[in-house]
């Protein structure tokens, strides 16, 4: 498709990975407008996706080493898990809460990802508790001498949690090889950052745990892309934790169930809106050759298709067998 | 065999665990200098502080941690230095610990053990005396161990260490020094889910678990002695699962329940039980199932005069026993 060996500023990311971010990145706004549709289709109970927070996810995933490293995401990460190998056909099968979905079988709501086989960890709805838990993934790695990465990801709001504190302080100490990923996308539902938080880059609370925190442009994923290597690279060298604050905007509201007019202006999201960071990559790319307009009419065709091959499968997929409902209590499957 | 006392055998078994497998860890507050009841005393000098790891104090970051550790490869024994102290970790403990195995539909499994000395009797005020098997019984997904023996202690916590799902492991601290009996040297577990009848009887069943199963067993030996009667008394010594068999079957033999825990009476798992036996063995049932337990005021209050009239006690067990046994 392009034939660049390398991107311009000397990311070491070549023109085919460029092109695969981008990608990755489509791919996943469609299917969050796409599990969105099927919500207010009546077809899917709830809708949490991540719609202009992609170069945030795609930029630090792509940092990992699929399959070996440790992913801890959080209920907006269509993007990471997407680099990291889950497919449009795994994500509609858990939107739709079929019995073959890897990430639950229908018992979590939808993008709560797990799958073990890449090293997704299942999460909670509950903010920053998973934080701690690739503390613990990472700390295993430590413990048992494998060069693991562990990265988490999670909201603003995520970090008043007392979870967020001693799973920093805890990595701190042990210098251990995890990054985390703050997507900051600037409300906790309806809370704006400012009564969040009394800091203008909340990445500064890494220092006093002993470890480098960086603010970056979230919606540019090359920049995000960036942190997140220098950051994965430390870790993996032994040298420790790193704090990536990267600064980005939610352009559609919470969940399904929320109603965001009433509590941002139109014209904020619109202003949002024009730095969406889908369209300022595209513009990236063809600004340096590496993208034509039909070339990327194409990708959104082929990335439209996708995701329809994959809603029409998990629409005729099973659903759960009901009494698969008192299954996995216990590994013995004995219940109580 | 060996004359231990229960905190020995405790640290016995995590010792023999940890020698038997490199993949088992502990971690908690104070652990590398032995804890603050010794129950880990020189696991640090044994296998290094990789494996026998100090914490901050940070409850939810030493259950969560162990949790994300039991993901990679590792069993880890994360010591809440008192059950007291475990509520910041409830989240970890509920949402996550006892909740990852099925919200992954059987994908991940999270075999951890928590370990935390409970309940109350020496003097430990509201703050160093709870009962908190009845939070935690309540919860799906975990086990919950209740130890007042030595015997007991070792053979449970082995088993609770090679469990593949998350067993919280309580210890009655004031059984910790209580007796020294006879515990065998080698390697022997006691699965999880199984009560014990500690004392035969025949005119009724005492259903306990924790310090009270001491307070029964002294309780049962008065009023053979003065009374005549003849209690039987089992140790539940697992919460979660419950063994009902063992309760049904010695209540329709008995024909008479008393169930007795040191926890504040209205919500214990002693009501759990009561409310077994009432739906399941109500045929045989000559008299109504009766509970023994604590007011409802924060265990236990720090004065000796005002624990010891809050606390169950042999002599009150011994008064409902009469009282149940006249009916």
């Amino acid at each position: 498709m392009v034939s660049v060996r390398e991107s311009p500023g000397g990311l070491g990311l070549t023109g085919d990975q460029l092109m695969d971010m981008l990608y990755k990145m489509m791919l996943a706004r469609a299917i969050g407008q796409r599990v969105r549709m099927l919500n207010r289709m009546g077809k899917v109970p709830f809708a949490v996706t991540g719609e202009g927070q992609e170069a945030a996810q795609v930029g630090t995933a792509y940092a990992l080493a699929p399959g070996k490293d440790w992913v801890v995401p959080y209920y907006r990460d269509i993007g990471v898990v997407l680099v990291i190998g889950q497919t449009p056909r795994d994500l509609l099968l858990e939107a739709l809460a079929r019995g073959e979905s890897v990430s639950s079988g229908g018992r979590n709501m939808p993008s709560h990802f797990s799958d073990p086989k890449l090293r997704i960890v299942s999460g909670a709805a509950v903010v920053a508790t998973q934080i701690v838990h690739a503390v613990g993934t990472a700390f295993a790695s430590k413990l048992r001498g494998l060069d693991e990465v562990s990265m988490v990801w999670f909201g603003d709001g995520a970090t008043s949690e007392g979870d967020c504190h001693e799973a920093m302080n805890f990595a701190g100490i042990h210098g251990l090889p995890v990054v985390f990923v703050c997507e900051h996308n600037q409300y906790a539902i309806s809370v704006p950052w400012t009564k969040q938080m009394a800091v203008e880059n909340v990445s500064v609370r890494a220092q006093g745990y002993g470890f480098p925190g960086v603010t970056v442009d979230g919606n540019d994923v090359l920049a995000v892309y960036g942190s997140a290597r220098e950051a994965v690279d430390r870790a993996r060298r032994g040298e420790g934790p790193t704090f990536i604050e990267a600064k980005t905007y939610r352009l559609v509201p919470h969940t399904s169930d929320d109603d965001d007019r009433r509590y941002r202006s139109r014209e904020e999201v619109e202003k949002w809106a024009k730095k969406d960071p889908i369209i300022r990559f595209q513009a990236y790319l063809q600004e340096h050759g590496l993208l034509d307009a039909k070339e990327r009419d194409d990708l959104a065709m082929k990335v439209a298709e996708e995701v329809d091959a994959a809603t029409e499968y998990a629409e005729n997929a099973p659903l759960p067998d009901p009494e698969s409902a008192l299954k996995h209590v216990f590994a013995e499957e004995k219940g109580r | 065999m060996a004359e231990k006392n229960m905190v020995e055998a405790v640290r016995d078994a995590m010792s023999e665990e940890m020698e038997r497998d490199p993949r088992v860890i502990v971690l908690g507050e104070d652990v590398a200098n032995g804890g603050v009841f010794r129950a880990t005393q020189g696991l640090l000098d044994e296998f290094g502080p990789d494996r026998c790891i100090d914490t901050p104090l940070a409850e939810s970051a030493i259950v969560g941690v162990a949790i994300g550790a039991s993901l990679n490869g590792v069993i880890p024994i994360a010591e809440i230095q008192f059950a007291d102290f475990i509520h910041p970790a409830m989240d970890q403990i509920v949402s996550e610990a006892a909740r990852l195995r099925y919200r992954s539909n059987g994908g991940w499994g999270c075999p951890i053990t928590i370990r935390a000395p409970y309940g109350a009797g020496i003097h430990g005020g509201p703050y160093h005396s709870q009962s908190v098997e009845a939070i935690y019984g309540h919860v799906p997904g975990l086990k919950v161990v209740c130890v007042a023996t030595p015997y007991d202690a070792k053979g449970l916590l082995k088993s609770a260490i090679r469990d593949p799902d998350p067993v919280l492991f309580l210890e009655h601290k004031r059984a910790y020094r209580l007796h020294r009996w006879d515990v065998p040297d080698e390697d022997y577990t006691i699965p999880i889910g199984e009560a014990e009848v500690k004392r035969d009887g025949k005119d009724i069943s005492l259903i306990t678990y924790g310090m009270m199963l001491h307070h029964a067993l002294k309780a049962a030996e008065t009023v053979e002695a003065e009374d005549g009667i003849s209690a039987e008394v089992i140790d539940l010594r697992t919460i979660s699962p419950l063994d009902k068999e063992t309760i049904l079957k010695s209540v329709e033999k008995t024909g008479k329940a008393l169930v007795v825990y040191e926890d504040n009476l209205t919500g214990g798992f002693g009501a759990e039980v009561a409310a077994i036996i009432a739906q399941e063995a109500f045929d045989f049932l000559d008299g109504p199932v009766t509970r023994v337990a604590s007011p409802d005021v924060p265990i236990a209050p720090y004065a000796g005069v005002l624990e010891e009239y809050v606390l169950p006690n042999p002599a009150k067990i011994a008064s409902a026993i009469r009282d149940l046994a006249a009916y």
